[in-house]
């Protein structure tokens, strides 16, 4: 009796301190939780503060006479050739008679986007019978009265200081008064390829050339990746060669992107002579980034299939190869899949290794097959951080937020997978 | 069969599609201009690109960041479709580099001047005004600095200002600048800091008698702190400055000028680095601007001609041009008439001229 009367009281001595112990474990914990949360809500918030202002625009209403004088003067319309750009300046002089002389005239020019041109020229080819008309047009302003608009820049400091004259804010203000300023959505943003004034830069080009590469990428590591885990898993013998694979493959997936880059460098442009800053190099690249990460999580997979059911179809007469085809590869098929869009969720944020096969580079046209020059979303990002132009800041917070909002549904769709097909044994 | 093998199937097929698809039309030519090179020059060359591509019935060149030094050894790596048209770069081609470029097959080469570049010593708006000489800013970075008696180095002793010279504000020594790869820190060792070493008059002997030692003084950039290597993020360092007004920072003109309200340039010698005075010749730290042509690959690949025209065009490299609007400094008019003639007849680059 007294002995357990005194383990009870020993317990009942240490309670107290091993209590405490819990409690600034748990308060550690939380300490941290929260420190990360902390962190994340800053990023996002400033994130979100400085990008979600790109995603409107500034327009400039301009009612354009589509003098065949200007554009057409020998009476054939050469869409090449014409300048589209005394167009529109024409009508922008109608609209701000005050200024005179060629300097004053050259300042309001400046506030018209380089892109206006162009956007008449577009409408020209669509509908040609239109030319001698008048039509009115919502053309992009110029990023600088974009920025002004958008409080971007301090019209109060001194004129030398500011990228736009006290005349050119005046004329954007009375502009403004007389309701041909709007802001709209920045629908270019989706549509355009990259460009060098930021009204006009979008992010398709590198959107398709992330697409490209991912789909490369997703139908060679996906097959190649579940093969050899399950020849690794369920065929291999296990000796001293397999264990050697194994080490390898684990090694290879902590190995730094870039030197997959110098490797396809080296394999894929300099030996294979396929085309540099394709998207076919890009995804044969990431490709061997991924690999390894596919095969981790697939013969993690095949590993959590219970050997009972392998052992009953191989008890009811299954050949090696109808056990894997039927029974486990079907209860393994979640975790691979979740494994694959982790690995291609990498894919698509990578930058690195894509520097060594060129496609850190300005491409205007958007790709439209896999061995067209081409970008990705990161090294859009890269590029526009260190434009000089301050409309660009924007633009590459708001590229951020799109490609997050990418990660986001591939890590998201991996969860949804998992839930609705993981089986619990 | 299951639905997984089906599966499989399906994307193998794709591959082997794939695996067609993919070279056989990567070898049949390049119907676009190709163009590698220093990332000082790229802001340029992307807006000439731009215009020329939307303005004409060739498709937009693709232009590569890959810094002077790493573009021209594409460039000289032989001639054919694989290899870039065209190189920019924020030096002159080195002769070495020629021998190179001739050791591949690439024999004629067009060397095209387009304009200047200001390298800029900058603060913050509202720390104080600097007026530096190349004197103060080569006894302010240097690494060793010469000593009392005559060919005698001491380690830089200095930390502040005004240790330097007397004049300059009592702040600490602090300047963010790009790191040896980039053509911008090349230009500013030479520029800057090799016109201050030679007010000294026993290192200024030194050059035509020891030229490693003369270039080992003077073109050594201290590592004790006081210089921060940024990285090539020019955004980065204006940033810098902004949250800190005692420090300095080294980069282009077209960042200054896109910045005008966070930051301002320094004097040095007495003149400020203003577009107009970068342009008279008057500013001491500014560098010619290049790009590099090969002459076989001209009327081989499409638009690559007009590329050429539209870069030496007026509207592009003139007085008023759209590329004088993005920080690029024009040359006098003469000499662009030349150049835009010797460009026109593909004039090929002659070694002595250099």
């Amino acid at each position: 009796m007294s002995d357990t009367h005194s383990t009870a009281e020993k317990v009942a001595a240490g309670l107290g301190r091993r209590r405490r112990k819990e409690f600034v474990f748990r308060t550690l914990g939380m300490f941290a939780t929260g420190v990360g949360i902390l962190f994340l809500a800053v990023f996002f918030a400033t994130l979100i503060g400085n990008g979600a202002s790109a995603f409107k625009q500034t327009f400039m209403k301009l009612e354009v006479e589509l003098s065949a004088d200007i554009i057409a003067p020998g009476g054939e319309l050469d869409l090449v050739y014409a300048d589209f750009d005394g167009l529109t300046r024409a009508a922008l002089r109608d609209k701000l008679p005050d200024a005179s002389g060629r300097s004053q005239r050259r300042e309001m020019y400046r506030l018209l986007s380089a892109g206006a041109g162009y956007q008449v020229r577009d409408f020209l080819k669509a509908n040609p019978h239109t030319l001698g008309t008048t039509q009115t047009f919502w053309v992009p302003a110029a990023s600088n009265v974009d920025m002004l608009m958008k409080g971007n820049i301090d019209a109060t400091i001194d004129e030398t200081l500011r990228p736009l004259s006290d005349r050119q804010i005046a004329w954007i203000r009375s502009l403004d008064e007389a309701g041909d300023l709007e802001s709209r959505f920045n629908m270019a943003l989706f549509t355009n390829g990259d460009s060098r004034e930021p009204e006009l830069a979008g992010i398709k080009g590198a959107m398709m050339g992330s697409l490209f590469m991912l789909l490369v990428t997703i139908s060679l590591s996906f097959p190649i990746g579940v093969a050899a885990a399950i020849y690794l898993e369920e065929f291999a013998p296990k000796n001293r060669w397999s264990d050697l694979i194994e080490v390898n493959i684990n090694n290879l997936a902590a190995v730094p992107s870039i030197v997959f880059g110098l490797l396809g460098l080296a394999v894929f442009i300099n030996w294979m002579s396929l085309p540099r800053s394709a998207p076919l190099v890009g995804g044969l690249v990431l490709t061997l980034l991924t690999l390894p990460v596919i095969i981790i999580a697939s013969r993690a997979a095949i590993k959590a299939v219970p050997p009972s059911i392998r052992e009953a179809a191989l008890g009811l007469g299954a050949s090696q190869m109808q056990v894997v085809f039927h029974h486990v590869m079907p209860l393994a098929m979640p975790g691979m899949l979740t494994g694959t869009i982790i690995g291609m969720s990498r894919a698509l944020g990578e930058s690195a290794p894509l520097l060594m096969i060129g496609m850190v580079a300005f491409i205007v046209d958007v790709p439209t097959s896999f061995t067209d020059p081409a970008s990705a979303l990161p090294v859009q990002i890269y590029l526009w951080a260190d434009s000089p132009e301050r409309a660009f800041a924007e633009r590459t917070s708001a590229a951020i937020i799109v490609l997050l909002a990418f990660l986001l549904l591939m890590n998201l769709a991996a969860v949804i997978l998992r839930r609705r097909m993981e089986r619990k044994w | 069969m299951s639905t997984s093998a089906r599966l499989i199937t399906l994307l193998v097929a794709g591959i082997s599609a794939l695996a067609f698809a993919g070279p056989s039309s990567a070898q049949s030519g390049r119907d676009y201009v190709y163009v590698v090179g220093s990332s000082t020059v790229y802001p340029f060359a992307t807006v000439v690109a731009e215009r020329f591509g939307r303005g004409s019935e060739f498709k937009t060149p693709k232009i590569e960041s890959t810094g002077s030094g790493g573009g021209l050894k594409l460039f000289c790596d032989g001639v054919g479709v694989d290899f870039p048209d065209v190189a920019n770069a924020s030096r002159a081609i080195k002769a070495s580099e020629v021998e190179t470029c001739a050791a591949h097959g690439v024999t004629e080469i067009v060397e095209v001047k387009i304009g200047y570049d200001g390298i800029v010593l900058a603060n913050a708006l509202g720390a104080p005004a600097m007026k530096l000489s190349r004197a103060d800013i080569f006894m302010a970075l240097a690494k060793e600095i010469p000593g009392k008696g005559e060919g005698e180095l001491i380690a830089n002793p200095y930390t502040t200002w005004n240790e330097v010279n007397p004049e300059l504000p009592a702040i600490r020594i602090e300047v963010l600048g790009p790191p040896p790869t980039s053509g911008t820190r090349d230009a500013f060792v030479e520029l800057a800091m090799e016109g201050g070493c030679k007010t000294v008059g026993w290192v200024k002997a030194l050059k035509s008698t020891n030229k490693n030692q003369f270039k080992a003084i003077c073109h050594t950039i201290r590592e004790d702190g006081a210089f921060i290597e940024a990285g090539e993020n020019d955004n980065l360092i204006v940033q810098k400055l902004q949250a800190n007004p005692d420090a300095f920072g080294i980069f282009g003109f077209s960042f200054l000028d896109q910045n005008m309200e966070k930051v301002k340039g320094s004097l040095i010698d007495g003149v400020a680095p203003t577009f107009d005075d970068i342009a008279a010749g008057d500013y001491p730290v500014s560098r010619p601007l290049f790009f590099y042509v090969k002459k076989a690959h001209v009327d081989v690949i499409p638009g690559l001609r007009g590329f050429l025209r539209e870069f030496t065009s007026e509207r592009a490299w003139g007085e008023e041009g759209y590329l004088s609007d993005r920080g690029l400094i024009p040359m006098p008019d003469k000499e662009r008439l030349t150049i835009a003639a010797n460009v026109r007849d593909l004039k090929p680059l002659m070694l002595a001229e250099q």
